[in-house]
């Protein structure tokens, strides 16, 4: 069969592309070869727009076992043990079919880290939903949390953090953004790379069916209308399996059968074997009628190209093929030998004893096609003079905002998700960072995802700059030393200048940021052609980030713990409103450029923070971040029931004293008996802090500037969710 | 005591209360694989949470047929404590071991989130050490805790005493906006004839140990340490 120019360019292969495959096979490819190029040389598997940035950034440190090229990264935390994570998006299958688009989402996160060896101990999850005017946004925000419940409830790990914002950006291409983090021990880490020619390669998990073929190739390409019906395209998830898998895996992993594993995900059967060979120099024979099919008449195409889900293919020591038999047997999953290694550097198919494609692998794999696209960097927009924005009655501007969209209580979100199963959550959602103890120890990992996708629109690399250093604040809130980053990078169409400007310049952002804070960057996932009908979203790099602890005695939480304790801020206020919360929801202006994150005084202030928590000095933290420092007591209020009474501002106009979106600022709620002590301590290492009221009974009052009931806040704050969760197109 | 953990494919809670039995008994908790088909000799066997064969048919219904479960089911009948948490619960009553069934939570969603109980008896190896009409928090974790029966059997059990716990305020009122799934009469645990099979939705395992946040799940634990000492 001849390929018609139409196949190829259902394929989304350019015509260089398709020239570069002609010369590397010196002859046609068949079917079934095309549809290897095609996904392997998709944006999702090559990262072909974004390899030569995503070089620049900073991806060792000292606690680095494994940066970014594996399945995830591997930082050591002590103990002898080390932990895996990454986050990775699910974007544009959730939008088609958002129950099994996130559920699956999770589904892949979780097998990237338990494919190295680890055990999964959290899930967290940063989603960005259209308009909630918007007709579908309802209907997405359901299926999206039901699905990555579903999906994290039955495996058993616990779902502890994240974030959610709406924007009508996303209205036709929200973000599904999910990690994982697991341990393992730091002796026992699992690669990807196949070694020893003549060893066996073995199929394990679910059979293989027609779902989810071109995944890959779909979620590197725009959206238009009719999209809907690309919905076969989505995979579908079994976490019962997925849950048997984790456990016939890591029975395995204890013993000393496996040389080489790799997790199917996007592109399945053939990224995996292509990613195994390449990355051990050799070559693998597989016979496709011995992989386990769920139905009869595939073709070697559609096994290949399947993204069936809740498989893993692995390479073992030879003669020990029942030994590992007798685990997945036990866990009543499948197991076949499909193939073995082989010292010719190609990939060899098989189907009914012909040969279906042969194919040399590393031009395949390594030799992928790297772009330097051309791009623009964006204009810098003014800065918003805070004389510029209206000012409204304080408490009115406060109950505004903290039932805004953005602000309001996520409970309804994460009161789906079992939080608490495998007991080790100490800090559950709602405050600034998860906390996850070390199972059997007094020790901790904190955990969080970050992104003001706000801020990366009107600046891409001020954004990401913030992006991590709000990541890095969030931890030390909570008394977490921050350890290292994964990053999920959300974009539009790079073939657009201005979008691959926004792209090249956040990636700027984030490694200016790691580079001063001290924090790598060791696994990521890059999503781009986020667009519906040439409409980008707005970039959205999210961060994920986790953090040691020592002692889970020495945390902090966000709620008041006793009246009568001085408030103490940390940090320079200038009444920044560019960008903000406050502009927005207030002044219905989305303009101005956003907050500057002063990089030199960042970590000064985060080492004192975690002093201060660590010395016990402090009953409670809060980061000061979206709307400002009046939204930051407040939740501290409602977190605890206990008000505050708060001093008039001086020198500042009201609305940029209390909503201004100052970056690196913390909010300390301390004893009267510790304040001269913690203001001295301040003093010493340079930090700027100053009281700016007290904590005391179940009101906020605002000295000449009004009250309200913390009770009243809270129904205001969780009210709104549900409120909208519950209209009328709830089952749409 | 000696305590055995039933492990299903798909039970996800079975570490979790090994650990707060251990920390009760100070002994390590044996765990028994669900094609075993003998029972180690115990004081109690606790039916773990988690989603037993993935849920698939009905939450409990295949676990509730598992080669164990006739060993659970003997040593029930011959006055071995049985706990069923959760998922335990539905397969409890889905053996038959219960009265009742567990249908789709009220709102039709999972709900993770601390719940306030009221003790309502102490007449049981599991209740002994709380006070009637006490109140304890313990974690639910569910989307089928919805505790159904008809009229006649939950007059039965009322009259018999073997409603243990109810969904309740913090300060002890059984209220409906209490009740977080729907449950008949607010029932989140009930007693089997001999008292000595309890089940309930809600996670006592997960409120026993200080830096989780509480411990009103000890007190049961330990109620069972000391009830076979």
């Amino acid at each position: 069969m001849t390929l018609t120019a139409e196949v190829i360019r259902a394929h989304g292969l350019s015509d260089d592309e398709y020239a570069l495959v002609l010369s590397i096979l010196g002859r046609e490819p068949n079917i079934t070869e095309l549809g290897i190029f095609s996904v392997m040389w998709s944006e999702h598997c090559s990262y072909k727009s974004s390899k030569k940035w995503l070089k620049t950034l900073p991806t060792e440190g000292p606690g680095v076992i494994c940066g970014p090229g594996e399945n995830a990264g591997v930082v050591d935390v002590g103990d002898g043990l080390a932990a895996i994570f990454k986050m990775e998006s699910h974007n544009h299958p959730s939008f088609i079919e958002p129950y099994q688009g996130a559920a699956t989402g999770v589904g892949g996160i979780l097998r990237d880290v338990f494919t190295m060896g680890a055990r999964p101990i959290a899930n967290l999850n940063a989603l960005r939903f259209g308009d909630p005017a918007h007709e579908k946004t309802r209907h997405l925000v359901a299926g999206v949390v039901a699905g990555i419940g579903g999906y994290g409830n039955c495996v058993g790990v616990p779902t502890v953090g994240g974030e959610t914002n709406f924007h009508a950006s996303f209205n036709g291409n929200i973000l599904v953004n999910a990690m994982t983090v697991g341990l393992a021990p730091a002796d026992r880490i699992f690669y990807s790379a196949a070694a020893g020619v003549g060893n066996p390669v073995v199929y394990v998990g679910s059979k293989t069916g027609r779902d989810g073929i071109h995944g890959a190739t779909m979620a590197s390409a725009e959206f238009s209308e009719g999209s809907e019906e690309k919905r076969p395209t989505v995979q579908v998830g079994d976490p019962f399996t997925e849950k048997l898998l984790i456990e016939a895996c890591l029975e395995l992993m204890a013993t000393d059968v496996i040389v080489a594993i790799q997790d199917m995900g996007a592109a399945g059967l053939t990224s995996s074997s292509f990613e195994m060979a390449s990355k051990g120099g050799l070559g693998i024979e597989m016979n496709l009628d011995l992989v386990p099919q769920r139905e009869t008449g595939m073709t070697a195409y559609e096994i290949m190209l399947s993204e069936s889900q809740e498989r893993m293919l692995m390479v073992l020591k030879p003669g020990r093929e029942n030994d590992a038999r007798a685990v997945f047997t036990k866990w009543e999953l499948d197991f076949a030998v499909v193939g073995h290694l082989t010292d010719t550097g190609r990939m060899v198919l098989t189907q009914k004893g012909a040969v279906v494609a042969d194919l040399p692998i590393d031009p395949l794999a390594m030799a992928s096609p790297e772009y330097d696209r051309p791009w623009v960097a964006p204009a810098k927009l003014p800065v918003v003079e805070l004389a510029d924005v209206p000012a409204i009655d304080t408490i009115t501007a406060l109950k505004t905002l903290i039932a805004c969209p953005d602000l309001a209580s996520k409970r309804w979100i994460w009161e789906q998700y079992d939080h608490m199963v495998m007991g080790d959550t100490t800090q559950r959602p709602g405050g600034d960072a998860a906390i996850v103890r070390i199972h059997g120890t007094r020790r901790a990992l904190a955990m969080t995802t970050d992104c003001t996708p706000r801020y990366c629109v009107a600046d891409p690399r001020e954004g990401a700059r913030q992006a991590v250093a709000e990541a890095c604040r969030n931890l030390t809130a909570v008394g977490a030393r921050p350890l290292a980053l994964t990053d999920n990078l959300n974009f539009g169409n790079p073939e657009k200048p201005e979008v691959m400007g926004q792209l090249v310049e956040a990636i700027r952002g984030m490694g200016e940021a790691c580079r001063s804070l001290s924090v790598p960057i060791v696994s990521g996932n890059v999503s781009l052609y986020n667009e519906t009908n040439g409409q980008a979203i707005q970039p959205t790099p999210t961060i994920g980030a986790i953090g040691l602890i020592d002692d889970i005695d020495a945390t902090a939480t966000i709620a008041f713990k006793a009246a009568g304790e001085a408030l103490v801020l940390v940090g320079e206020t200038r009444g920044w409103l560019g960008a903000s919360l406050y502009l927005r929801e207030i002044a219905g202006r989305e303009d101005g450029a956003p907050p500057p994150v002063a990089l030199h005084r960042e970590k000064r202030e985060g080492d004192f923070v975690r002093a201060m928590i660590a010395d016990g000095q402090v009953s409670a933290v809060h980061d000061v971040a979206d709307g400002g420092l009046l939204v930051a007591i407040a939740e501290m209020a409602m977190a605890s029931g206990i008000g505050a009474s708060l001093n008039a501002p001086r020198g500042l106009a009201a609305h940029g004293w209390w909503f201004g979106e100052d970056q690196g600022r913390y909010l300390l709620s301390l004893p009267q008996s510790q304040l001269a002590a913690v203001l001295a301590a301040a003093a010493r290492a340079d930090v700027s802090a100053q009281v700016i009221g007290s904590t005391a009974g179940a009101d906020l009052i605002l000295q000449g500037d009004g009250a309200i009931s913390v009770e009243d806040l809270r129904t205001l704050h969780e009210g709104w969710l549900p409120a909208f969760m519950s209209g009328p197109d709830s089952n749409g | 005591m000696h305590a055995a953990v039933i492990v299903f494919p798909g039970s996800n809670c079975d570490r979790d209360v090994a650990v707060a039995l251990a920390r009760a008994t100070g002994r390590p908790t044996t765990m028994v694989w669900h094609r075993d088909t003998s029972l180690p000799a115990v004081d109690l066997v606790v039916v773990p949470g988690g989603f037993s064969y993935g849920d698939y048919l009905r939450c409990g219904a295949m676990a509730a047929h598992s080669p164990i479960m006739r060993e659970v089911k003997a040593a029930a009948a011959a006055g071995v404590a049985v706990l069923g948490i959760c998922n335990g619960f539905q397969i409890l009553t889905e053996a038959g071991l219960l009265d009742g069934v567990l249908m789709r939570n009220r709102e039709l969603r999972f709900i993770c989130r601390d719940v306030y109980l009221r003790v309502e008896t102490a007449d049981s190896p599991f209740t002994r050490h709380y006070g009637v009409g006490g109140t304890v928090r313990f974690p639910i974790a569910h989307a089928e805790g919805n505790y159904f029966a008809d009229d006649e059997t939950l007059d039965r059990l009322e009259g018999e005493g073997r409603v243990a716990f109810r969904y309740a305020t913090a300060a002890g009122e059984v209220a409906a906006e209490a009740n977080p799934n729907g449950s008949a009469r607010n029932i989140a645990g009930v007693l089997s004839a001999n008292r000595r099979v309890l089940g309930l939705m809600p996670h006592p395992e997960r409120l026993a140990d200080a830096a989780l946040g509480g411990t009103d799940g000890t007190v049961l634990f330990d109620a069972l340490v000391e009830s076979f000492k």
